[in-house]
């Protein structure tokens, strides 16, 4: 139980630390350097991509359901966004398509 | 005037709620059957605040590694967060009181919604960054809260419910793809991060990723930067011009003056 009590605050001084550092290396009253504000202004997009990708960390291609869930799951969310543009629709039914498909399909 | 802020505030985080509810009873259920009480989830979405490390947390948690390994994998996996620093520098500078709660909370969502904001006439960009920010975190307490009851009220097979996390940011990226003209940002990042996946794997390619990232962008600002000095260059050398031709004709008068006396 104590050992827990020290991962929480790890953890909470390691997404401190991520979140702080730009404002602190970068502060309000100095100008910030143009190829700073370049990157702020490419860096969501990219980040987004990296954030599937990790999602997608532990799925084999070569072994088990070969990824189809992941795959066909990500289809539905995706497709039902361009369609609906409605969060709570693609959220919920990519879910539950892929709890489907893991629990009874695959 | 209270009114009209709280209201705005709330229409602009409702997809936000739905998806932290959703994602934060997930947690709460994935937290109760790991055996840890409603008290641990809810300091973790109070104090960490970082849905998917928290997630990763849950396994952490069970084997009780070293908190410097715990550490470690918060810089890890939180830092993209940087990148959205980065991106919301200018937007959060005189903040003043709520700086600190704002940078706290820029969570994946929070920053999507802030991101791209469109602030009404007489309305104060600060304040309304300030309830955004706090909303969505009083969606992801009251969600693992919900998760917290419900996991210890009804049990059912919950395989597969932490894809939630992976659909919203799928709906985010795909949100993004429409509204964005310019794809090779969105790009960058899924061709980069699939490359170190393959060559680093799954537990050390988010680092990779990023450095890789960072590469490609600064690759891309050099090519608009040449462009633009190429341009600028261009520009210096016809008002050269212009300006020795007028030295020139300068130099033809006062000679032709000089003849005439």
């Amino acid at each position: 139980m104590t050992n827990s009590i020290w991962i929480l605050l790890a953890l909470v001084a390691g997404t401190l630390i991520t979140r702080f550092l730009p404002f602190v290396l970068f502060p309000a009253g100095k100008d910030t350097p143009k190829f700073i504000t370049y990157l702020g202004s490419k860096l969501p997009y990219a980040s987004m991509g990296l954030l599937v990708v990790y999602c997608l960390k532990g799925v084999h291609i070569t072994t088990g359901s070969h990824g189809l869930p992941e795959l066909i799951a990500m289809i539905v969310t995706a497709g039902l966004h361009v369609w609906k543009k409605n969060v709570l629709i693609s959220i919920s039914a990519g879910t539950v398509v892929y709890m489907l498909l893991v629990q009874m399909v695959f | 005037m209270k009114r009209k802020y709280l209201s705005y505030a709330f229409r602009q985080t409702i997809p936000v709620m739905v998806g932290y509810i959703f994602l934060g009873t997930a947690y709460g259920i994935l937290m109760q059957t790991s055996g840890y009480s409603i008290l641990w989830a809810l300091a973790m979405s109070i104090f960490v605040y970082a849905g998917s490390l928290q997630y990763a947390s849950i396994p952490m948690l069970a084997a009780s590694v070293h908190p410097m390994y715990a550490f470690l994998m918060a810089l890890m996996i939180n830092a993209r967060h940087l990148f959205y620093g980065i991106s919301m520098l200018g937007k959060y500078q005189g903040t003043g009181w709520k700086k600190p709660y704002l940078i706290f909370g820029l969570t994946d969502e929070t920053f999507s919604v802030v991101c791209d904001l469109k602030v009404p006439n007489q309305m104060s960009e600060d304040k309304l960054f300030f309830l955004i920010t706090f909303f969505n975190q009083c969606y992801w307490v009251l969600g693992t809260l919900l998760g917290c009851v419900a996991g210890s009220l009804i049990t059912f097979n919950s395989t597969g419910l932490d894809f939630a996390l992976t659909a919203l940011f799928v709906v985010i990226f795909t949100g993004q793809w429409m509204e964005q003209k310019n794809h090779t940002p969105a790009l960058t990042g899924v061709l980069a991060s699939l490359l170190c996946l393959r060559i680093f794997g799954p537990d050390t390619f988010i680092i990779p990723s990023m450095v890789l990232i960072m590469l490609a962008l600064i690759v891309g600002y050099y090519i608009e930067h040449k462009k633009d000095e190429q341009h600028s260059s261009k520009e210096q050398a016809s008002s050269i011009e212009k300006i020795s031709s007028v030295t020139d004709e300068m130099i033809t008068e006062q000679e032709v003056q000089l003849h005439d006396k």
